[in-house]
């Protein structure tokens, strides 16, 4: 580049020569590798990705047919519920509701439940920052200049434990699942811990360091839509309490889509249950607290199992098939226009 | 002689002095007492100084010293300390981001970030939405920071260099910085050393008080320029005393003029001196040859005219780059539609509600706004989600990836010019990629084309041709010679060739002075835009001095009337003058003696002669030997003078035909009059007599004056003309052999020296094309003007009235018509042509004009005018001595390369100075013409005439056209029919001249020469003046819309390299004026071809390629966020980190593309050189068009699509929070976007393959790293654990596996049928490019051939092929070669007929009547219009029918040439 050479030579020292270095780099001759778009690896690319993308398909489309799930919508089976609470005076009141079913088959293997909602826009952008991690650390924040606006304090200046809207919203139904054996309800064990993330239980939520629970949360007072302050939230299991609670966490991890699932209990699998869920009648005992009509939205309860390559979706099977579907007819194509040019071009050839 | 000495902005100029003009009468009439109050007001302070902007008043320093410096008039001015630093470390920041924000994406960018602290539209978090504005910013920042860090330290270098400043304190000189060097301040400089500032002469240890000054580093003129002291102080012979100096100089201001100075000197007695150029000696030239000088600071620093001509590297914008910001707003109204989509959207799917749901967050203060007003705040936020669809990073991305284009280029070893040490130097960092999409150059005639070394062809005299064949001969071995010598040269086999010919391989580790030092120490503080000096081999010390130009072979005939009269003149100067045979003796002695050449000898270069050397001791022994010399042959050796076989040579003549005793008689003389001086030239003669007994005449004539010389004689002119001129007289034994101002000394072929009195010598210039010098001749003691100059103004100015003597009349007339006829015959030629002429004054009318003369010389005011006035009153009334003619040799390369640029569809034209017939000449043997070409020449004053000329130009070539055009498709389908007899040749040239061409603008007629141009293959503008170049070049490239480019190498071509796209400086001999004015600066033509075939090439497919995956990537990777609105209610939400986000951008994906940009190489250099045609996908902008952004654009959205909703539809209804399903997103769109790069590059190094591997690694690294340690780094946003969950998972990995498959399929289809089938040249030549060696030209000559047969436009014609089909024809006979080829058979025999008489085909007669109804036609016009445009022949359509094959074009052309000669003997 210019003024490359800044050092002065000096009296009856020779000048360097201004020749450029004849080295491969700058002259442009580095040893490469040209790809080149030649008919015979085209058309094994092609056909190379679309076999391997049908096997894969056929094998993904086969796992997710396997999972076995119960999705049953309980919005509008609890109307007299979802009426009541749609007004919202009515808040402290009670409304259970139950929901049969049946399985035809087994359900083998791990079980989750999942409570699902729809149109419900957990993705929006002001909801999603209405948060404060901070607080969910533990820390003794001041939430005042946090995200959590309008949910961080009261009128009186009563800061919310936990605050924000995504804390203030929490779905807050009680789902309980009974085992219609011999015209006797037998409860089915599940478990509500141990469903959220490992990471998220243990290092990005702890409670507030005190000797008990309700002294840490001392000085706070509970989101406006909940019904007992978060040092309640479980009563029966104190590592399950306060920001740590299984249900509040799940929550608190903002799903992507306003039509989603959370998962709210698992099947422990223990006597009867071992196996899983063997078929019969079922009920639904559901304590019908969340309101969703007002934003036409709907609650699912679901069961279903797991594979390994994820939930009931088969979709990544179809994107698989179809896929390597096109890569195979392109390939077909490409073989088919070059056949029909090959005769022109020894046409031209022999001119 | 030359003809580049003036600047081309000459009208701008004269037009400066006349305004200096007025006001320094002002400052001249105004008388002193004003002066000195003007002079105490500028004291008082510095509002003042305004006032009087148009002069400045400069008094020495000394009497002020150090206590006073408060009442120094100079301290006002500028220190010599330079600094071209922009910042300094203070203001560097404000000043830097000041600059930034000049930027409109910068000023965009800004506002956004600051947009975002406005929390209702905020759509991240405002702290970090900074981040990549500030990082553009500061890359920015750090790269301007360290430009001009570098130039603050080479600033630093030279403000410390030392001079010696005359000190009062030490009465003394001491030495001091260059920095400390004010106005006012005594200077004293050595031989060799830089002058720090414009400094004013006022003594020099040189007697005549002339100071030799080089001024390579200003205006790369190598000869050495005189300056003088200042009248007044010259005649002191004591020293110089600075203390006595009390004068003032007011002087004009500050201007960057360097060949005008303009002021006076006061002395206390209100005396007033005249101060010009001559006394000035400007910053940065080297003193050479003066012990010292002594001088007083005028202008220093930055006010010096060194500096003031600097004006720094030029901002250029390509054309990539417009269609670029056209992009780039049509990129900001899709953003605009895009955020208007999520307002519109967000209005309603606010208003949907009859009550808020628990998930729509009322604001601060608890308060929903109105979907409305919610959808604007949307709109404001979806600006800042979508910001980077503007590819934030683009700028500073071009910027660099054009710092790697132009290092590549700089460091190109095939653009290195070995004789001259110099690689290409790129002036304009900022156009690279328009360097491949040239349409159109123009190009300079003389320097460019040719190499501007001019070699004596030859002459006549006295009507008398002299064909010097034996010289032509040595030429042609010569030539062969100088390729052998430049293969020998790489294979670095020096030694044996520089004892073949010391003069000028002096190989470059031998250097006589240090000059390089001097340049490069220049360089850098004045002309710090051009990269580095001059040349500095010895080439440019014996500038003009190629063997090749030094030896002259002499023409036998030539010699022997030579010799005659040399001894006619000897015998009988005094009496007989008149005698025919004394214009051959004047002949010579005028090209000895009529010019400004310097002289130096080999052994030391500059080392002037100035003095003769001791063969003569003084001038006045000489007429002694002279007067004895003619008193002996008078009386005894008539006999001899009769014998035509006579010796050239007094001393050989003597021995070998007369009798010893006049030698010894002379012998005798010689000793006696000066004893042992005199002997050794003498000693000399005696052996070459002795040894030549009866040798040939050459052979005596050759090894006499090589014996007689005292040492090889080097000759540095302005010109190269006149060296050659210098060179051709030594040939005849006139030998130049020293020049003062005041004498020239030139040896006779006898070796007697004849020391002439220079009374006068009138330079040369561009008004009167012509110079003359009046010495007196030593031995008539006659005043005797010498003129050489243009033909066309020499044959006016020759003596036409009758004396009486009617036979010496015509005789008169009859020489002049022959030498016109000659001189034609030169043109013709292609040789460059000068006249000679003689005029002898009376001792009266001398004195009458030398009077006159002095006036003008000491004029103030005016004096220009004046001078040319006087020196043409002067140049009256000659006698045609004779004329010459000089080759400009065409430069090696050059038919090559213009072959190669045309065959790329390059049109070339050509414009010059030069004479019509020259130039016609030149594009003849330099393939820019062809000789089946019809050529149009147009040649008119007339505005009707033109008009009617052009039309009719233009009807004959539109039907030509149009009846070409069916039939080369049709032969493009069958090829072996045969064209018809009638028009073989579709191709036209048009030739304009510099009359033609005004004519043309001043009629408005512009759009009918375009029109006539695009059907021409070239056009060649002769006698065209600067002005005219540069408005040739705006045309076409306003009118046409087309990208051109200008490449000269003079003065004269700086207007047309600005006025181009594309400016190309050739540093060749004729100085740095076109350098300074371009873009580039190549030191050979053919360099061009590499410069545009390869590196055009590739600068415009990377850059264009690049700037094309900017607008993807910005565009798919911002459509992610779009899509993801449909999702989230319109709401502005992200679903990716916005860490994430940022280094997506700046580090993951830049610099794979920054890479690319840089070393990309779609079509290997060999296969571009090779397959020119290639050229034509960036001529067309193939790569970067509207189509192609628009394609992009598509694929962009359906690449983000499929990368959104894959991922989506395989996560939807499933627990998946916002984060986690924006990371597989962003993985996903990650690999997409570099394999869409991988896909993008043609070529894989190790270094792409790792930068890829390493933006992969390097996103898997950060994302996990980020992800495990940040909990708090980004509330409320927290992608914690996220991608080791996601790591952990299996189906993450088949979706990232399969999702860039489906995004990259249709891509790949369409590559993969467009790259099997060859759908473009390009990719046919990729696959070329895989064969082996033979095949591969066997393929590439298809492919030429193909390309041939099937464009309907002109494009190659099968002459440009000569190379490759003389290589290949063994290989190929291929039936696609163009129709005239296929017809070779019949058309060798055609020229074995036509061979011996190619002259009638090709006289002037035929030609201009070879259309005779044009003719008619015209004559018509032309009578009908106007008189005066009837003179001449205003059209000259001459049609040359095709020869034939083109290998044998160039044989029949030199036979031809070869054929006038021995006609007109």
């Amino acid at each position: 580049m210019k003024n490359k050479t800044s050092v002065v030579p000096r009296e009856g020292e020779a000048q360097p020569s201004r020749c450029p270095d004849n080295s491969a780099f700058k002259q442009q001759r580095l040893p490469a590798w040209k790809p080149q778009l030649t008919i015979g690896s085209v058309l094994s690319s092609f056909f190379l990705t679309g076999a391997f993308c049908l096997t894969v398909g056929v094998c993904l489309v086969l796992s997710a047919n396997s999972v076995r799930e119960v999705q049953i919508d309980y919005s509008d089976k609890c109307s007299n519920c979802s009426k009541l609470r749609e007004n919202s005076s009515n808040w402290n009141k009670e409304c259970h509701c139950s929901i049969n079913f049946t399985l035809k088959e087994d359900i083998l293997g791990d079980v989750f439940m999942y409570y699902g909602l729809q149109n419900f826009y957990q993705n929006h952008r002001r909801y999603v920052k209405s948060r404060s991690d901070a607080q969910l650390l533990g820390r003794n924040v001041n939430i005042q200049r946090s995200y959590c606006a309008p949910f961080s304090t009261y009128r009186n200046g009563t800061p919310m434990a936990p605050c924000g809207a995504i804390a203030n919203s929490m779905f807050n139904d009680t789902i309980d699942l009974f085992y219609n054996y011999n015209s006797s309800m037998i409860q089915v064990p599940l478990l509500k811990t141990g469903n959220s993330w490992w990471t998220d239980k243990n290092v990005k939520f702890r409670n507030p360091e005190s000797s008990n629970l309700s002294a840490a949360f001392a000085g706070t007072a509970r989101p406006p839509y909940w019904q007992k302050p978060a040092y309640l939230l479980d009563e029966e299991d104190e590592r399950n309490n306060g920001y740590v609670n299984d249900d509040f966490i799940i929550w608190m991890r903002v799903s992507a889509f306003a039509t989603f699932r959370n998962l709210y209990r698992r099947l422990r699998r223990v006597r009867r249950f071992a196996e899983g869920l063997p078929a019969g009648n079922y009920t639904f005992r559901i304590s019908y607290n969340f309101p969703v009509t007002k934003f036409k939205g709907r609650k699912h309860v679901i069961l279903s199992t797991v594979v390994w390559s994820g939930g009931s979706n088969p979709f990544l099977g179809i994107a698989y098939l179809v896929s390597g579907t096109a890569a195979t007819l392109a390939g077909f194509v490409i073989t088919a226009i070059h056949l029909k040019l090959r005769k022109k071009k020894t046409y031209f050839q022999k001119q | 002689m030359s003809r580049k000495s003036f600047p081309g902005c000459f009208s701008r100029m004269t037009w400066k002095k006349h305004f200096f003009k007025e006001t320094c009468c002002q400052c001249g009439a105004s008388d002193t007492e004003i002066q000195n109050e003007e002079l105490e007001e500028r004291g008082k302070g510095r509002k003042r100084k305004k006032k009087n902007e148009n002069k400045r008043v400069i008094v020495s320093n000394l009497p002020f010293g150090s206590k006073k410096w408060k009442e120094n008039p100079n301290r006002y001015y500028d220190t010599n300390e330079i600094k071209t630093t922009k910042y300094t470390i203070i203001t560097f920041l404000p000043k830097n981001i000041y600059e930034q924000f000049h930027r409109f994406a910068n000023i965009y960018f800004v506002f956004i970030a600051l947009l975002n602290f406005v929390p209702v539209v905020n759509a991240f978090q405002p702290e970090v939405s900074v981040i990549p504005i500030c990082a553009i910013m500061v890359i920015t920042a750090i790269k301007d920071a360290w430009e001009d860090f570098r130039r603050y330290k080479l600033d630093k270098e030279i403000n410390h260099m030392g001079c010696y400043i005359y000190s009062r304190e030490e009465h003394a000189y001491m030495e001091k910085c260059w920095k400390d060097v004010r106005v006012g301040d005594f200077v004293q400089l050595q031989c060799n050393e830089i002058v720090p500032a414009d400094i004013l002469l006022l003594h020099s240890s040189d007697q005549n008080g002339i100071c030799h000054l080089e001024t390579a580093n200003l205006d790369g003129e190598t000869n050495l320029k005189q300056r003088r002291v200042v009248m007044g102080f010259s005649s002191q012979d004591t020293v110089f005393e600075p203390e006595f100096f009390q004068n003032t100089i007011i002087c004009e201001m500050p201007n960057n003029d360097l060949n005008k100075f303009k002021g006076y000197m006061e002395q206390p007695n209100h005396e007033q001196v005249g101060l010009n150029i001559e006394n000035l000696l400007l910053r940065g030239c080297t003193i050479r040859n003066t012990e010292a000088a002594v001088g007083i600071v005028i202008y220093a620093g930055h006010e010096t005219k060194a500096m003031l001509n600097n004006s720094g590297p030029r901002y250029k914008r390509s054309r990539i780059e417009q269609r670029m910001n056209r992009d780039i707003f049509s990129c900001v109204g899709l953003l605009f539609v895009m955020c208007l989509v999520g307002a519109v959207g967000h209005g309603i799917w606010t208003g949907k509600f009859w009550e808020h749901p628990p998930y729509d967050v009322p604001d601060w203060n608890g308060n929903f706004v109105a979907p409305v007003l919610a959808g604007f705040y949307m709109f404001l936020t979806m600006i800042i989600l979508l910001q980077i669809l503007i590819p934030i990073s683009l700028y500073v991305s071009i910027e660099l990836v054009k710092l790697g284009q132009v290092f590549l280029i700089h460091n190109d070893i095939d653009l290195y010019d070995e004789e001259a040490d110099l690689p290409i130097q790129c002036r304009t960092l900022t156009i690279t990629e328009d360097l491949g999409q040239i349409q159109y150059i123009f190009s300079d005639k003389t320097g460019t084309l040719t190499e501007n070394k001019m070699v004596f062809r030859r002459c006549t005299v006295d009507g008398i041709e002299f064909s010097h064949q034996e010289n032509d001969r040595r030429l042609k071995t010569q030539r062969e010679l100088d390729l052998e010598d430049f293969a020998k040269l790489q294979h670095f086999t020096l030694p044996p060739m520089s004892l073949e010919r010391p003069a000028t391989y002096k190989p470059s580790t031998v250097r006589p002075l240090r000059r390089c030092q001097s340049d490069r120490a220049h360089s850098k503080g004045h002309t710090r835009s051009r990269s580095v000096g001059r040349r500095d081999s010895s080439q440019s010390q014996v500038a003009f001095s190629s063997p090749i130009e030094k030896d002259v072979t002499p023409d036998s005939r030539l010699l022997r009337r030579v010799r005659e009269a040399a001894l006619q003149t000897e015998s009988f100067s005094p009496f007989l003058h008149m005698k025919t045979s004394t214009s051959f003796t004047d002949f010579f002695l005028a090209l000895a003696i009529c010019n400004t050449v310097l002289v130096s000898t080999a052994t030391e270069p500059r080392q002037r002669v100035t003095i003769p050397p001791p063969i003569k001791p003084s001038g006045i022994t000489l007429e002694k030997i002279h007067q004895i010399f003619q008193r002996l042959k008078l009386a005894s050796l008539s006999q001899s003078f009769s014998s035509s076989q006579s010796s050239s040579q007094l001393g050989a003549t003597f021995s070998a035909k007369s009798t010893e005793e006049p030698l010894a008689v002379l012998e005798s003389c010689d000793n006696d009059n000066d004893g042992s001086a005199g002997s050794g030239g003498q000693e000399l003669q005696d052996k070459g007599s002795t040894e030549i007994g009866t040798a040939s005449l050459d052979e005596v004539f050759r090894s006499a004056t090589n014996a007689s010389l005292p040492a090889d004689f080097c000759y540095e002119a302005e010109s190269p003309d006149e060296a050659a001129l210098v060179y051709a007289a030594q040939a005849y034994g006139f030998v130049l052999v020293s020049r003062t101002p005041e004498q020239v000394t030139v040896q006779l072929p006898q070796g007697t020296l004849l020391t002439f009195d220079i009374l006068y010598t009138l330079g040369f210039d561009s008004v009167r094309k012509r110079m003359s010098v009046v010495v007196r001749h030593p031995l008539t003691r006659e005043i005797v003007v010498y003129t050489k100059g243009a033909d066309s103004v020499i044959m006016d100015l020759l003596d036409n009235s009758s004396k009486g003597d009617i036979s010496s009349d015509k005789r008169m007339k009859r020489i002049k018509e022959r030498t016109q006829k000659h001189l034609d015959y030169y043109a013709h030629d292609g040789l460059r042509t000068l006249c000679i002429a003689k005029k002898v004054l009376n001792e009266d009318d001398f004195q009458k004009w030398a009077n006159f003369r002095r006036e003008a010389e000491a004029a103030i005011d005016n004096r220009e005018e004046l001078l040319i006035e006087t020196a043409q009153h002067l140049e009256t009334k000659l006698t045609l001595l004779g004329a010459t003619g000089i080759e400009d040799r065409l430069q090696e390369g050059v038919p090559d390369t213009i072959v190669s640029l045309r065959e790329a569809g390059i049109k070339i034209w050509v414009l010059t100075g030069d004479k019509q017939e020259t130039a016609v000449n030149i594009a003849y043997s330099c393939k820019l013409l062809n000789q089946r070409d019809t050529v149009f020449t147009i040649n008119t004053e007339n505005k009707e005439t033109c008009e009617s000329l052009l039309n009719l130009t233009l009807e004959e070539v539109k039907k030509n056209y149009e009846c070409n055009k069916p039939r080369r498709k049709f032969f493009g389908i069958i090829p072996t029919s045969l064209p018809s007899p009638e028009a073989p040749s579709p191709e036209f040239g048009l030739v304009l001249d510099g009359r033609t061409l005004s004519t043309i603008f001043q009629a408005g007629l512009e759009e009918k020469l375009l029109e006539l141009a695009r059907h021409c293959r070239s056009v060649l503008c002769c006698r065209s003046t600067p002005l005219q170049k540069s408005m040739v070049v705006k045309l076409v490239r306003r009118q046409l819309k087309a990208m051109t480019l200008s490449i000269g190498d003079g003065a004269n071509d700086v207007s047309m390299i600005q006025a181009a796209d594309v400016g190309i400086g050739i540093s060749g001999q004729e100085g740095m004026q076109a350098v300074m004015a371009s873009d580039f600066a190549i030191s050979r033509f053919k360099h061009l071809k590499k410069l545009l075939l390869v590196h055009g090439h590739w600068c415009y497919a990377r850059l264009a390629k690049m700037v094309i995956y900017f607008f993807y990537k910005n565009v798919c990777y911002v459509n992610l966020l779009f899509w993801y609105q449909f999702f989230c209610g319109f709401s502005g939400s992200t679903m990716l980190d916005y860490w994430q986000m940022i280094f997506f951008n700046l580090f993951f994906t830049s610099v794979p593309p920054l890479l690319f940009g840089v070393l990309d190489k779609d079509v290997s250099a060999e296969t571009l050189l090779r397959l020119p045609e290639l050229y034509k996908s960036g001529q067309n902008s193939e790569i970067y068009n509207l189509s192609a952004f628009i394609i992009t654009m598509l694929d962009a959205f359906y690449q983000s699509l499929i990368c959104f909703f894959v991922p989506y539809l395989m996560y939807k209804d499933s627990d998946m929070d916002v984060f986690s399903f924006g990371n597989p997103i962003n993985t996903i769109a990650l690999l997409t976007i570099l394999l869409h790069q991988a896909l993008e590059m043609k070529t894989w190094t190790v270094l792409q393959l790792v930068t890829m591997l390493c933006s992969v690694a390097l996103y898997l690294i950060f994302s996990v790293t980020y992800n495990a340690a940040c909990l708090l780094c980004n509330p409320p946003t927290n992608p914690y654990w996220i991608m080791e969950r996601q790591l952990k998972d299996p189906t993450f990995y088949l979706l990232c596996l399969i999702t860039p498959v489906i995004a990259l399929l249709p891509r790949f289809f369409i590559f993969a049928l467009r790259g099997t089938l060859g759908a473009s040249l390009v990719l046919r030549a990729q696959h070329v490019e895989k064969l082996p060696k033979e095949q591969q030209d066997l393929e590439i000559q298809k492919l030429r051939s193909r390309k041939e047969a099937a464009s309907s436009a002109p494009v190659a014609s099968p002459a440009s092929n000569d190379d490759l089909d003389q290589s290949i024809s063994h290989l190929c006979v291929s039936p696609f070669l163009h129709p005239a080829a296929a017809l070779s058979p019949r058309d060798t025999e055609n020229l074995g007929v036509s061979a011996p008489n190619p002259l009638g085909r090709r006289t002037y007669e035929e030609g201009y009547y070879f259309f005779n109804r044009w003719a008619e036609e015209e004559s018509a016009a032309a009578d009908s219009s106007s008189g005066p445009s009837s003179g001449h022949h205003p059209l000259v359509a001459s049609r040359e029918a095709a020869p034939g094959q083109d290998g044998n074009y160039l044989k029949s052309f030199n036979y031809h040439r070869r054929s006038v000669s021995s006609v007109t003997l």
